[in-house]
């Protein structure tokens, strides 16, 4: 039981995660096409037009797993970056910053997806309501971890300022949530909930869980390579990265 | 608590001899204030409608203004980390620190903002809903703006870096504040919004100084 | 099956440019974002190898 325990602390350092990481990005590229298919399969092949918002509703397939991931990465990102201030851990912290970026490309595409869904449908591209704005929050609380860790020269101190600006930001995610129950605003409510059974058709439904999972395995497999490159530019002084065979340069004869 | 007071002390003692940084974020809400009037218009009707949102807007930039303020001065001179390495809990110290803060770039914005409102026309009742919201969003701010200061204590662009990651931390106050006012002059009544502000203070309160703390360690190592 | 024709199934009942143009932002996304980081990959890399090589010369001419 120990030894196993032990062996999953072996990954915890740079060196031995780089060569795991760039085993399982594969896989992960593979799941998110399969995901991705099957999904897009679903989304505009299966289901059916809907009644009120004719062909314009497919946005939602999505709009909603860009939101989803939004704010999944982000909670992710403050867990690594927790670990990381907590544990002293190098690599729990390039973890989260290698996460930043694809967090905050998916929420600048939910708010840019949101935008096209919303001027057909409520005829602005943009409202001031609770769920959007909280977004937006989002979208800030992204760059301001990405700005802050890059104008930082010690990269730890960026990595442990990062967390405490990330964790800081968390209690924006719920926020985001459960804005629709709290606020009667603009933004449809939720139709999808754990405890009740949903409300939109179960193509549909199952279309949007397909995209999102096909997001999630992206995202994995994009971070993990953004790890790797992380891994190449702060571990340069150690002697296992000169040792790689893509570093490794032949001794002049 | 005596080493909360005693930092309170020092810092308004450095206020009082240095005037003119303590009385800039004044100005600039005075001056903000001012403006948009002149530049709008003088219809009363718009003037109303806009002035919650552009009282507390001016409020939040003249808070930023001063938070840089907060804890470079002392990190410059070495006094800060004569501070950690104290034996008084640095918890307490950064709370004489942002205590001083409210009472030098908050508190003036709050005593200022109904002369300031009369320029906009609001009535008797929207300006005490407004005194209320700003006392109960401004400490928030020098809360919240306490943690932002110390992240970038010593980092350079530090200005423009702090008002990136303190912005998306200040605009649910922003929202709340503006949205009693607002509120109260639509005639629905100021409790929901008020109440939410509190909230947010007490949540500040208890957590804002440990994430100060923390940060301004980190930096200091 | 919903569409009788390609044709339908690009002008997307009329929401071609709302539907098209959100999943087209996505896909640029998904596509240029792995791009830059492969190139991100390759300059660490290049920086290494120049390092190596750089520390090699020093070694062979104290």
């Amino acid at each position: 039981m120990s030894k196993q325990l032990t062996n999953w602390f072996r990954f915890a350092s740079p060196q031995t995660f780089y060569p795991l990481a760039g085993k399982m990005i594969p896989v992960f590229w593979v799941l998110a096409v399969l995901f991705g298919v099957a999904g897009l399969w679903m989304g505009f092949f299966v289901a059916p037009t809907d009644a009120t918002q004719g062909e314009g509703y497919r946005i939602i397939f999505v709009h909603v797993p860009t939101s989803w991931m939004s704010m999944f990465i982000y909670l992710v990102m403050a867990g690594w970056a927790a670990m990381g201030l907590s544990l002293n851990a190098r690599l729990s912290s390039m973890m989260a910053q290698a996460l930043a970026p694809t967090g905050a490309l998916m929420a600048f595409l939910s708010l840019w997806t949101g935008a096209f869904w919303g001027k057909p449908m409520w005829g602005t591209w943009w409202v001031w309501d609770a769920r959007l704005t909280s977004e937006l929050i989002l979208f800030f609380l992204y760059l301001g971890f990405i700005a802050l860790q890059a104008s930082i020269e010690d990269p730890r101190r960026a990595d442990k300022a990062g967390a405490i600006l990330a964790l800081v930001g968390v209690v924006n995610v719920p926020i985001i949530y459960f804005s629709v129950t709290w606020w009667n605003t603009l933004h449809q409510g939720a139709s999808v909930s754990i405890n009740k059974s949903p409300s939109m058709a179960m193509t549909m439904l199952w279309g949007m869980l397909l995209m999102a999972l096909c997001l999630w395995m992206y995202s994995i497999a994009v971070a993990l390579t953004r790890v790797r490159a992380i891994i190449l530019e702060r571990e340069s002084h150690t002697e296992w990265v000169k040792q790689l065979p893509e570093t490794k340069v032949e001794v002049a004869a | 608590m005596s080493a909360i007071l005693a930092v309170l002390q020092r810092d308004l003692m450095v206020v009082v001899r240095r005037k003119s940084e303590a009385l800039t974020a004044l100005f600039f809400f005075v001056i903000v204030s001012s403006l948009f009037p002149l530049g709008i218009g003088p219809e009363p009707g718009l003037l109303r409608k806009i002035a919650p949102g552009v009282l507390w807007v001016g409020a939040l930039l003249a808070t930023m203004l001063a938070l840089q303020r907060m804890f470079a001065a002392d990190h410059a001179d070495g006094t800060l980390e004569q501070m950690a390495i104290s034996p008084s809990p640095l918890v307490g110290l950064v709370i004489g620190k942002i205590a001083a803060h409210w009472l030098v770039s908050g508190l003036p914005l709050v005593l200022m903002a109904p002369v300031l409102g009369l320029q906009f026309d609001l009535d008797a009742g929207a300006l005490g809903v407004l005194m209320l919201a700003l006392l109960l969003g401004t400490p928030v701010l020098s809360l919240v703006g306490a943690i932002g200061a110390a992240l970038t204590l010593g980092v350079r662009g530090g200005g423009v870096l702090l008002s990136l990651l303190v912005l998306p931390l200040f605009v649910p106050v922003l929202i709340f504040g503006a949205g009693a006012v607002e509120s109260h002059i639509a005639g629905l009544g100021a409790g929901g919004h008020l109440s939410l502000l509190a909230a947010l203070l007490a949540l500040s309160v208890f957590f804002a100084p440990w994430a100060a703390t923390a940060a301004l360690r980190i930096a200091l190592e | 099956m919903n569409w009788n024709s390609a044709a339908e199934f690009f002008a997307m009942g009329g929401y071609a440019l709302y539907v098209w143009g959100s999943f087209g932002a996505c896909l640029l996304a998904f596509v240029v974002e792995p791009l830059l980081i492969r190139q991100r990959h390759s300059q660490a890399v290049r920086t290494l190898r120049r390092q190596t090589a750089a520390e090699q010369l020093e070694m062979e001419n104290p």
